[in-house]
């Protein structure tokens, strides 16, 4: 019994089916009313085809989407109920049909410009942001861009190092973009209607493992007219002792720490500097004991690693990169006077980075400690499945054989003396 | 029957008969009435997958055999023979003057006395405007300038034959085509000195015009990326059904670009109403175009993605003219791209920046230049028509002269925009941070006016 518990939880470094479970426990306290759950998928599909029937210059772009339904099933139906004109399938040439998504947006339309996965928009950087993002400012607000570029980012599963690279902070930089990042069904429902109704060019970073993933959803978020404001963050859960900002799929990890009880939560240790660690660090926590407790007793309720230490996490889920919600990130921060900034991608000039200025700007004297950022390890992403799972912050048993020991039980006692202390 | 038989065909034509009906209910706007076929790509998958007759198609013919490859039918050949990698003889080029303006065809496009003297007037507008603004560059007055000398009768034949709902995607050595759509002399000063009247805000280095209302897309130094935004408009223009098309202007290092490819390959599967309009003038800054590509020009290039194309002489107003003329009339009623290559002389340097005597005999440019100009040539047709005279051509130099010289004038006293429009058009509605930055500068320019430029208005 333990080892298919351990198999299935250690599968991959995801545990979905935990995860999904602690998603309903998560989001029914939210959506009381309604039971009604619809994955992301069916949350982007919904949401495409309503704004597609709403506005008749709405139109996709982008390979597979048409007859393939999609290459991850977003477009499904959407080819047979608009026809070849609405719904294009185009040769391989990101950088050919992002530039006449773009001259196309320059004309008057709305196009939807779907990239295989963010990856591939390296090809066409260059018309997202010198032939999009600067339009209007270079035209002196002449030549309007209202397109979306849209796709799965970040790492997915066994894709390796050219198909795992998130973009958030890349296209968070640039003055003239709007970036999305979605968690939820109601995030990709409501995000991916502001995006195609927004005159400016968005980008917007879905994931692929979250396609799947069920979340649960309100009447009014069902409703056509449904959108979601571009530039507010969302406080999922709230909390006193510290402050996770995550987006996009690290949401679902940051909101598993802090309510589910866990197994562990490892993150790479960032080698190339010295970030001292304070609050988060976890203990590695005996993973059969843990398991076997869940599975066997109501294992829904049981407070999270950090509930269990006393320590009450908020999280925000970020949802847009840019315009970064600076004033929900600080007004938390000085509520709880500490901050963690979870991610995927790479460390370097990462969205941490940002969040980590904006607060020492802002909200500088009501830090307690120094900002933590966890994020993906600094190397390429590499295939091989448990070189994988090491490269990114994600929840693993001790059941594996590689065990990540970032000197945490020493140091973290002298945090735990220090917040009683306080 | 034999090996495929299991496939009945007649299911295959049903099936897509079928699905093309019902698709047809779903199309939410009036298809092209312009274009004969709609598009519909699906029909094209199964028809080229089609087994039926396989058998019977490898015994067509006598000795060649053909086979349906997916993209269509295909004779055999028992000769390992490789094509050429050139043809013999390089396309011809279409003409109508000749180098003394003698028509040499009667195959062009007429067009009457006022059509013929505007293009007349515009060509020396265009001379005289990059000749005077080159000076003032090299005098300080202007930071940057790119002339078209030599391609005049592209840039004002080619706008001639156009009409204005045409949508141009110009690259920037097309300043004519916006003289001839009504860009005033003074306009072209006020972006190219970036003042508060440019409609640009100061935004761009000189020469980047952009005008809505000219339907002129603003010029972006990024190279050939005008190419597929031309062609992503056209398409939409397509399917909006309009009696326009699209014409996008590049040169011939352009077309070593990775848009260039995706745009002609994109516009021939879209079929999309655009016309491709290359300008070879023989160098991309330093390249010669024996360093460029080892193709026959351009032109032939429009074969191999499927485009119809020509080469016309570029330096002959009427020959551009009637070019542009048909292939605008071919793109809307055909729905497909057209291919134009207009040989030509870079006569000036690439721009400001650049001295091109370094590269390049001084002969061979004052030849070009002189001997053989577009505007000497078309001037000399037009005398012969009976339309102009010398009197008018002293008339008309020393009138644009003036204009050009006044608006430059003009255009250096005003003021520069406000600080306002740094900050402004990044986005639809500003975002808060851009107004908290704007304010956080004027303070600084109020408390420290000494470290900001004089001519830098708050207000």
């Amino acid at each position: 019994m333990l080892g298919v518990i351990r198999q299935r939880v250690t599968c991959r470094g995801i545990p979905t089916l935990t995860l999904e479970q602690g998603m309903r426990v998560v989001a029914s306290r939210t959506f009381s009313s309604s039971a009604k759950e619809i994955t992301v998928r069916e949350a982007l599909n919904s949401a495409l085809d309503e704004e597609m029937s709403a506005d008749p210059r709405v139109f996709l772009m982008g390979e597979e989407v048409g007859e393939y339904q999609g290459a991850y099933k977003i477009s499904k139906g959407l080819l047979e109920k608009y026809g070849p004109d609405r719904v294009v399938d185009t040769p391989i040439t990101e950088a050919g049909f992002t530039g006449i998504g773009v001259g196309a947006a320059y004309y008057g339309l709305k196009p939807v410009i779907e990239f295989m996965t963010f990856n591939f928009s390296m090809q066409a950087i260059d018309h997202i942001i010198n032939s999009a993002a600067k339009s209007n400012y270079m035209s002196a607000g002449q030549i309007s861009v209202p397109i979306v570029f849209r796709g799965p980012n970040g790492a997915a599963a066994g894709v390796g190092a050219q198909h795992s690279q998130c973009y958030a902070a890349w296209y968070g930089s640039i003055p003239g973009l709007k970036v999305l990042a979605p968690y939820s069904s109601e995030d990709a429902r409501g995000l991916l209607k502001a995006a195609i109704r927004d005159p400016d060019p968005v980008v917007f970073l879905e994931n692929e493992l979250l396609y799947g993933e069920s979340f649960p959803i309100s009447a009014e978020t069902l409703d056509s007219s449904f959108s979601l404001p571009i530039g507010k963050a969302k406080i999922e859960r709230e909390g006193k002792d510290v402050t996770i900002t995550a987006f996009s799929k690290m949401v679902g990890y940051a909101l598993q720490i802090r309510n589910l009880k866990t197994n562990e939560m490892v993150f790479p240790r960032m080698f190339y500097n010295r970030i001292r660690v304070r609050v988060l660090r976890i203990i590695c926590i005996n993973l059969q004991s843990y398991i076997f407790y869940n599975c066997m007793w109501n294992p829904y309720r049981l407070p999270g690693i950090l509930a269990k230490e006393g320590i009450s996490a908020e999280v925000i889920n970020l949802r847009s990169i840019r315009p970064l919600d600076r004033s929900t990130i600080n007004a938390s921060v000085r509520k709880t006077n500490r901050l963690v900034t979870v991610e995927e991608g790479f460390p370097q000039h990462g969205v941490g980075a940002e969040i980590c200025a904006s607060v020492l700007e802002d909200s500088f004297e009501y830090l307690d400690a120094p900002v933590e950022r966890i994020a993906g390890a600094d190397v390429p992403m590499p295939y091989a499945a448990n070189l994988e799972r090491m490269a990114v912050p994600q929840q693993r048993g001790l059941a594996t054989d590689q065990v990540h020991w970032p000197q945490l039980p020493k140091r973290y006692k002298e945090l735990k003396l220090t917040k009683i202390n306080l | 029957m034999g090996f495929l038989g299991t496939i009945n065909p007649s299911s295959w034509s049903s099936y897509f008969t079928h699905n093309h009906a019902s698709w047809c209910k779903y199309i939410r706007y009036p298809t092209s009435i312009s274009c004969k076929q709609p598009t519909l790509f699906t029909s094209h998958r199964f028809k080229s997958v089609k087994p039926e007759n396989q058998l019977d198609s490898m015994h067509n013919g006598n000795d060649a055999q053909v086979l349906n490859f997916p993209g269509g039918m295909v004779k055999f050949t028992p000769d390992l023979k490789f094509m050429s990698e050139s043809l013999e003889e390089r396309i011809h080029c279409y003409r109508v003057l000749d180098d003394f303006g003698q028509p040499i065809s009667n195959d062009f496009v007429q067009i009457d006395e006022e059509m013929a003297v505007k293009m007349y007037k515009d060509m020396v507008t265009l001379q005289i405007m990059d000749t005077i603004f080159y000076e003032a560059q090299r005098q300080g007055r202007l930071s940057f300038y790119v002339t078209a000398i030599g391609e005049e009768a592209i840039n004002i034949a080619s706008a001639a034959a156009l009409h204005m709902d045409d949508l141009v995607f110009p690259q920037y050595r097309e300043a004519g085509v916006l003289l001839w759509r009504g860009f005033t002399l003074q306009e072209f000063a006020n972006q190219c000195f970036g003042n508060k009247y440019d409609n640009g805000k100061g935004r761009q280095m000189p020469i980047h015009y952009g005008s809505n209302k000219h339907n002129y897309f603003t010029v972006a130094s990024t190279v050939a990326t005008q190419l597929p935004h031309a062609v992503g408009a056209a398409y939409a223009l397509k399917m909006d059904g309009r009696d326009a098309c699209t014409i996008t202007y590049f040169g011939d290092g352009g077309t070593s670009t990775g848009d260039f490819h995706a745009a002609l390959n994109f516009a021939a599967v879209m079929e999309a109403p655009v016309i491709f309009f290359c300008r070879n003038n023989g160098w991309a800054i330093s390249t010669p175009v024996a360093d460029q590509f080892r193709s026959d020009g351009i032109v032939v290039r429009g074969q191999a993605y499927g485009v119809r194309s020509i080469r016309v002489d570029g330096n002959d107003a009427l020959a551009v003219y009637s070019a542009v003329h048909e292939a605008r009339k071919m793109a809307i009623s055909e729905c497909r791209p057209v291919l134009i290559e207009a040989l030509t002389y870079r006569a000036g340097h690439h721009s400001t920046s650049d001295d091109s005597s370094k590269y390049r005999p001084v002969e061979e440019i004052e030849w070009w230049r002189v001997a053989r100009d577009p505007v000497t040539r078309f001037r000399n047709w037009i005398e012969r028509e009976g339309w102009w005279s010398a009197h008018a051509e002293s008339e008309l130099r020393n009138s644009i002269r003036k204009q050009v010289l006044h608006a430059i004038q003009n255009a250096e006293k005003v003021e520069k925009p406000t600080v306002r429009e740094i900050f402004t058009d990044v986005y639809d509605v500003p975002p808060s941070n851009l107004s908290d930055q704007e304010i956080s500068l004027r303070e600084t320019i109020e408390r420290h006016p000494q470290d900001y430029p004089p001519d830098c208005p708050t207000s």
